[in-house]
């Protein structure tokens, strides 16, 4: 090897090295900081599908990971109170107009909707995004219901025959919605008792 | 340059120079980030911090960094600095940081901060170095929210939608609907009115020049990329 090249080398090889340990020193220094956000937000966001009264511990700790039945790994978030387990979240997958939709739904222990938001979407703006509590309040609406209120046959948009209004211009999107929330209630009605059990 | 002119430095970054509408660099946030005034001035803003620190670290490493290593030390200086706001911000500025985060990373992608280390940074002293990274960043904040602002406007028929979110309440009066909320033409805040309105205000830039009776800059003429 020419001796010019072994220059290069070394100089690039010091600047990886002098950059790679500013930024380990950087990572150790807000590694802490940034879980403890990161803790803030997903209770921020937890606390909208599990209502406070239902709780007097911090479901973002008291956690099961189990598989959905596509095979994906989901993280149960308990809600108990008094040790009781009065509620769970969990994320739930439905297909939308532009790709996967991530929602997150909170049920109670008899299996009742305590509320629905969505997590991340590629809807549309302006048509399929009004599944967001910022657009609209039409996902508010699924709080309350279970997977006999309606009956299940009615779990769909008025489209395909169900009870669920689609928004003008959207049916794909509501759509997606209405079957992820009706799969994640018959996940719960399926797999209840191991959502519940487990150490706390 | 034997005398450093600070003036045609700020000049060329806010304007003759301008890093997406003479140079036509950085396109794929100056598209993919104004779907409104507020997210293109936040991606503006988190460039310019980050060509400012990079354009500064380039020019005080000038004399070791070798012709035939640059670009891979620049490209990992830029990543580096990327990686750095990024980090901070989430630790400590997190609520900025839960309205910008998602810009930050797309910063590497960027070629107009690896144009001006290339072209400016390593030529030149530190000072001039950080001011032309400042400006140029500037520059780039002034075009990509021109560029949501034209979009915004026509396409959701708002102006500075949660501006309030990205610099805080005080700035709630910037929030204005201009036009009424089913009146915006959806294209415009999809991917085809990124580059209609980017394409209409290059040749408008080149229009005022004209008018200005200057001579047209061409773009490119000492870019990289």
């Amino acid at each position: 090897m020419k001796q010019g090249t072994m220059i290069h080398a070394a100089i690039l090889g010091a600047f990886c090295l002098g950059f790679g340990i500013m930024l380990a020193l950087i990572e150790q220094v807000t590694a802490e900081d940034i879980k403890a956000r990161a803790m803030e937000d997903r209770q921020a966001s937890l606390s909208q599908v599990l209502p406070a009264e239902i709780l007097d511990n911090n479901p973002v700790t008291d956690t099961v990971v189990m598989k959905n039945d596509e095979g994906k790994e989901i993280t149960v978030f308990r809600a108990r109170k008094g040790g009781e387990v009065t509620g769970m979240a969990y994320e739930i997958f439905g297909s939308g107009y532009a790709g996967e939709m991530k929602l997150m739904l909170g049920v109670d222990a008899a299996g009742n909707v305590l509320g629905v938001r969505v997590l991340a979407h590629k809807e549309t703006p302006g048509l399929g995004d009004k599944i967001e509590t910022k657009k609209g309040d039409w996902i508010l609406k699924f709080t309350g219901l279970s997977l006999g209120n309606p009956p299940v046959d009615k779990w769909k948009v008025k489209k395909d025959g169900g009870q669920f209004d689609q928004f003008s211009g959207a049916t794909i999107t509501p759509r997606g919605v209405v079957g992820a929330i009706r799969k994640g209630l018959e996940f719960f009605a399926v797999h209840k008792a191991e959502m519940m059990g487990g150490a706390q | 340059m034997e005398t450093t002119q600070y003036g045609r430095i700020v000049r060329d970054g806010l304007w003759e120079n301008n890093g997406v509408l003479s140079m036509l660099l950085g396109m794929c946030p100056a598209m993919a980030m104004t779907t409104s005034a507020t997210n293109g001035f936040g991606m503006g803003l988190a460039t310019a911090v980050v060509m400012a620190a990079s354009n500064l670290l380039v020019s005080l490493f000038r004399n070791y960094i070798t012709q035939e290593v640059r670009i891979p030390v620049f490209i990992l200086i830029v990543a580096a600095m990327v990686t750095l706001v990024d980090l901070t911000m989430n630790a400590w500025m997190h609520e900025l940081y839960k309205v910008l985060g998602l810009f930050i990373p797309l910063i590497v992608s960027n070629c107009l901060p690896l144009a001006r280390l290339e072209a400016f940074a390593a030529k030149e002293k530190p000072l001039p170095a950080l001011m032309d990274g400042i400006f140029m960043g500037l520059g780039f904040t002034l075009a990509l929210t021109a560029i949501g602002a034209v979009r915004e406007i026509t396409g959701s028929g708002t102006l500075f939608a949660d501006a309030s979110l990205l610099l805080g309440p005080a700035f709630k009066f910037m929030e204005m609907r201009l036009l009424p909320a089913d009146m915006g033409i959806l294209m415009m805040i999809l991917p085809p009115g990124g580059f209609l309105v980017t394409g209409l205000l290059v040749v408008a830039k080149r229009l005022i020049d004209l008018a200005a009776g200057k001579e047209i800059q061409m773009g490119g003429a000492h870019s990289v990329a």
